[in-house]
């Protein structure tokens, strides 16, 4: 696959809540200051009576969401991962998930694309964070197409969802008419000697290091895990059925992240071993990117030697 | 009959459900052997007021689009949330006897997706009064006429993210928003005064917007005149109310007393406490 050079998702989803806020008046966008950086400014000129800001007051901005969400509208709390998942973490637990109310979280900045703002704007532990609170639905979708299909996807359905964007462009993968749905992989690519299983900025990693894998002679399945809750159960069984061994790729520290959930199915059904490829529970820092990626080993070269370990 | 003797006996009709508020809040928390009386007992004038006289409900529709919302941000003294909800008649009065049990609607804390007439589950403090913010952002941008009301506690002021909230209020001009404050002075480890000083809470709440006022909450009379004083009053701003209380008010050795914020009375206590409520009568 040619791929080409794309757009960051948190355009996506500046585009998609504007479609979605002009079709549904009880879509609203709940926004902490940083409306321009996560792209809610063409939601806020068009629809200024579904907008409210209530400044640098993330914990009380979720707060606010629950409320207008008890009286039916549907808020997208926006902000950055980091804030998104831990400044106002306790009031996602109390005030929407524990109520099961119909809250989004729509975070830009994910994982290591804020690079050059360095480790206090990267948020590598979201993902894990958000997973382990009953009643959340966590999504990180890969490219510009997937991230417009996963937040109307995210709005029709009811309930908690926390949506991981970035902050840098990641290449095109899909069409604008390809379909997603909440908890269903992507398979990509079938293949019998292994499975990449990825999602977020460094699926389109794996889909280089698939081509690599290729020409070396292995026959590789390729995985967009964009919902890591919940997990897609029936993929991870046949993936251990059908190939000889998984190796998760995320932008996301490898505690509790992609490569965990994956793991707590395989450790269920046996049968396969699992590599996970991520952020080596370490802080990032200011720097270019594809260092900081290289710097935990999330490199073709990192999935190419994966790969040869687990499956000769 | 004049107007005063109409008030008159709604003053003793709202002191009389006080009563009644008291006696349920401890017969529940005996039954229990676990729960929150102090804060419970400091609020029961205000909530018998709200309760039944001035929130627009209907116990019969709890989910009436048009209703009156009220947000327990103190959500530990849910039992005079729950004795108010079934005195009432949101649930059948008995209930009160599963407070704190498995399968009862009557969690520790108040939980809105098991027990009718609650707007929102609270219990970590600070929280609820962003979400009465939401419910009346929400009213302003629907046209409806409805109002939010929510009791914070004073040892709850010290939470940050109250601060917030009434920015986020002032912001938008709530003036269909009013916050009740349980000034009791007293919080879980010890006095305010001691663990945290809040200062003057009304001029704090001033200061940053609200239309503001200072009442005795347990006067019955008082609480009624602040209420008259702020229906339909189009301020754009919101209403705070810093009512001073007496936490355990209503009985003697609780009144002021720490340790009695989160401790049931032995069937002795009991006993007394209901004996210097209904001896009031
Ligand atoms: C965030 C949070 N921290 C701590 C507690 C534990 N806690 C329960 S009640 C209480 C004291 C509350 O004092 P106040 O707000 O003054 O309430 P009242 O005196 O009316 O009971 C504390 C610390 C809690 N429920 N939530
Ligand atoms: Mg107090």
């Amino acid at each position: 696959m040619e791929l080409k050079k794309g757009l960051p998702t948190r355009d996506a989803y500046g585009e998609a809540i504007v479609e979605l806020g002009l079709a549904n008046p009880n879509i609203y966008v709940v926004d902490c200051d940083i409306g321009k950086s996560c792209k809610t400014v063409e939601f806020i000129k068009q629809l200024p009576d579904q907008h409210i800001n209530v400044g640098i007051a993330e914990q009380n901005g979720c707060g606010v969401a629950a409320g207008l969400a008890t009286c039916g509208k549907i808020p997208f709390v926006t902000t950055y991962a980091v804030f998104g998942s831990m400044r106002m973490l306790e009031q996602i637990r109390q005030e929407v998930c524990y109520p099961n109310l119909n809250v989004k979280i729509a975070c830009s900045h994910g994982g290591f694309t804020p690079a050059n703002d360095g480790a206090s704007h990267q948020g590598i532990e979201d993902l894990g964070l958000l997973r382990t609170i009953p009643n959340m639905t966590v999504i990180a979708p890969a490219d510009f197409a997937s991230t417009k299909k996963l937040v109307k996807a995210a709005a029709e359905y009811y309930g908690p969802v926390y949506l991981r964007f970035t902050r840098d462009a990641v290449p095109f993968i899909y069409e604008a008419d390809e379909t997603f749905e909440i908890g269903k992989a992507k398979m990509l690519y079938d293949g019998k000697d292994i499975t990449l299983i990825s999602n977020g900025d460094v699926l389109s990693l794996c889909v280089r290091a698939r081509e690599e894998l290729e020409k070396l002679g292995y026959s590789v399945r390729l995985l967009d895990m964009h919902t890591i809750k919940p997990i897609d159960r029936e993929a991870i069984e046949s993936a251990i059925a059908d190939t000889r061994g998984i190796v998760t790729v995320e932008d996301h520290t490898i505690l509790n992240g992609l490569g965990s959930a994956v793991s707590d199915i395989v450790a269920e059904v046996g049968g396969c071993r699992v590599r996970r490829i991520g952020i080596q529970d370490q802080f990032g820092e200011s720097a270019p990117y594809e260092r900081l990626l290289a710097k935990n080993g999330i490199t073709l070269e990192g999935i190419v030697k994966a790969v040869k370990e687990l499956v000769g | 009959m004049s107007d005063s003797s109409n008030e008159n006996r709604k003053i003793s009709f709202l002191t009389e459900k006080a009563r009644e508020l008291r006696t349920t809040i401890l017969t529940m928390i005996h039954t229990a052997q676990s729960g929150h009386p102090g804060g419970s007992l400091s609020a029961a004038d205000i909530m018998a007021v709200l309760y039944f006289d001035e929130l627009k409900i209907d116990p019969a529709n709890p989910g009436w689009e048009d209703r009156d919302r009220f947000v327990l941000s103190k959500g530990h003294v849910c039992p005079v949330l729950y004795s108010c909800l079934a005195l009432r008649g949101y649930f059948p009065y008995e209930t009160i006897h599963t407070l704190r049990k498995e399968g009862s609607i009557l969690q520790g804390h108040p939980d809105m997706k098991r027990c009718p007439g609650v707007d929102i589950s609270t219990g970590s403090l600070g929280q609820g009064l962003s979400t009465a913010v939401g419910m009346a952002i929400a009213g302003k941008r629907d046209g409806r006429d409805y109002r939010v009301f929510c009791l914070v506690g004073d040892g709850e002021s010290q939470e940050g993210q109250i601060w917030e909230a009434v920015q986020t209020a002032v912001k938008y001009q709530l003036d269909n928003l009013v916050i009740f404050v349980d000034n009791n002075r007293l919080q879980n480890d010890n006095t305010c005064d001691i663990v945290m000083p809040t200062g003057d809470l009304a001029k704090k709440f001033e200061a940053f917007g609200c239309e503001t006022s200072r009442i005795n909450g347990h006067s019955i009379t008082e609480i009624v005149k602040a209420l008259d004083s702020i229906r339909g009053k189009k301020v754009q701003k919101p209403f705070c109310i810093v009512a001073n209380t007496v936490k355990g008010q209503g009985v003697s050795f609780m009144e002021n007393v720490v340790a009695w914020h989160g401790m049931a009375p032995n069937d002795a206590q009991f006993a007394q406490a209901l004996a210097e409520i209904e001896g009031g009568r």
